[in-house]
């Protein structure tokens, strides 16, 4: 099951110089750039592990892509997503935020039940790749 | 349109193009170099030799863009350069323009400087150095990086010294990422010299090696007459001979540095003429012109005139 979270998920895999154009338009726009990567694709994951400091000052795309592809070849079967930050005084959030690595197989998520009190059930949604330790989860 | 194709017709289409394309002149015309290089000779005094250098680089990236258009073999030329000169030659000030001459060829994407020293390249303890360097040449990719007192980065003194480390990661950037980051050296001449004896993989990949000359005195009078204009000053006729006179003593003296001793001496030269101002005031109000001139006191009262073994200021 193909993992849609942040922009441009519900389209195929951007090319890198798809991703080289995004990144590029971001830093025209003064945001400060990320890398960060998980192999635990829950949505409520909102922590994924940084790769690299944030990169700020930045202004051209080529620094960032380097950034993408050293985390790449570090961690190939894993999630991987740009994330772009914008300081301005009362914005002080994530403007875009994409995927740019992804693994070959994704195993999805399973639904889980649980009965509760007054024939309430509560519902759970468990990744299948998370049943195996961390580090052998993709690949 | 290829309905009425025949050969005769194509190669006739073909070679009218191909003149067109190719005729230097137009190139040039429609390239903004021009406009910069005369800015350059207007803007910047003396540096003859300089400016011989960017007018080559500039015709030869003219010159590849065209023959890239004919189809020849045109790879991008490697734009690394080292500036050597004496303090205060401009050395700064001509990497600024560089980068905008750089841009403005397409041979950088952004056109920005970065100017960095040892400090921001080399780290201070083991692992520190190699992610610092690399977060400057991020910074500086799509434009030029400058680096200040480059002699600085190698202690041979200390074979344990993390500059080296510093300069092995530039050197992999410089030569792998041409077209991303173009890496300008500067320094003083005999340091630089000794700097590219003891790294010959920096020195064979710098492709130009330019030295900034001394300004005669001539030059300093007119890099003076530039600084007032732009300052909104100007020098009583006593005062230019004053001016005039004390580059020709300050030159002598140590710690002369060109054209930035000139510019302290025209800063010291403002207070000395707001104290005059403002010890003299009467009834009267300032004119624009008293205003506007400096007189040959404020500059005759210069340490330089008193004592002349003196370092002077």
């Amino acid at each position: 099951m193909r993992l849609t979270q942040g922009t441009f998920s519900f389209l195929p895999d951007l090319t890198d110089r798809q991703i080289r154009d995004q990144i590029q338009y971001c830093l025209d726009q003064g945001w400060a750039l990320s890398v960060e990567y998980t192999d635990d694709p829950h949505p409520r994951n909102t922590y994924w592990e940084m790769y690299g400091n944030p990169m700020f000052d930045l202004r051209d795309a080529t620094g960032v892509m380097a950034e993408v592809a050293s985390c790449r070849t570090t961690f190939p079967g894993q999630y991987i997503k740009v994330n772009a930050f914008d300081a301005t005084r009362g914005v002080e959030s994530l403007k875009l935020s994409f995927i740019v690595n992804r693994p070959d197989r994704e195993p999805g998520f399973g639904l889980s039940r649980q009965e509760a009190e007054g024939r309430h059930i509560r519902y759970a949604v468990h990744s299948y790749a998370t049943d195996r330790p961390a580090g052998e989860r993709y690949g | 349109m290829m309905t009425t194709a025949v050969p005769s017709d194509e190669a006739g289409v073909e070679s009218d193009e191909a003149n067109l394309d190719l005729d230097l002149g137009a190139a040039l015309s429609a390239s903004p170099i021009e406009a910069l290089l005369a800015t350059l000779d207007a803007e910047l005094i003396g540096l003859v030799p300089v400016k011989t250098r960017i007018r080559e680089i500039a015709a030869l990236l003219l010159v590849e863009k065209l023959r890239g258009r004919a189809g020849l073999s045109s790879g991008p030329p490697s734009l690394h350069m080292s500036f050597t000169g004496n303090p205060g030659t401009g050395k700064t000030t001509i990497a600024l323009r560089m980068a905008e001459i750089l841009h403005s060829l397409g041979y950088v994407r952004k056109g920005h400087l970065v100017a960095v020293t040892r400090d921001d390249l080399v780290g201070q303890f083991i692992g520190h150095t190699a992610p610092k360097t690399r977060e400057v040449l991020k910074r500086a990719m799509g434009g030029v990086l400058f680096i200040d007192e480059a002699y600085f980065l190698y202690r041979p003194e200390n074979e344990r010294d993390y500059g080296q480390e510093a300069i092995e990661i530039l050197l992999q950037v410089m030569e792998n990422q041409r077209d991303d980051l173009v890496v300008i050296l500067a320094g003083y001449r005999d340091r630089m010299d000794r700097f590219f004896q003891s790294n010959p993989g920096m020195n064979s990949r710098i492709a130009h090696h330019v030295d900034f000359p001394d300004y005669t005195p001539d030059e300093l009078g007119a890099i003076a007459g530039l600084m007032l204009e732009q300052l909104q000053y100007r020098l009583s006729p006593d005062a230019g001979r004053a001016l005039t006179e004390y580059i020709e003593r300050r030159r002598t003296q140590p710690h002369f540095s060109n054209a930035r001793s000139i510019r302290n001496a025209l800063d010291r030269a403002r207070l000395r003429q707001a104290n005059r101002l403002f010890s003299d005031r009467g009834a009267t109000a300032l004119t624009r012109d008293e205003l506007m001139t400096l007189e040959a006191a404020d500059i005759r009262a210069s340490r330089v005139f008193e004592i002349p073994e003196d370092e002077g200021g």
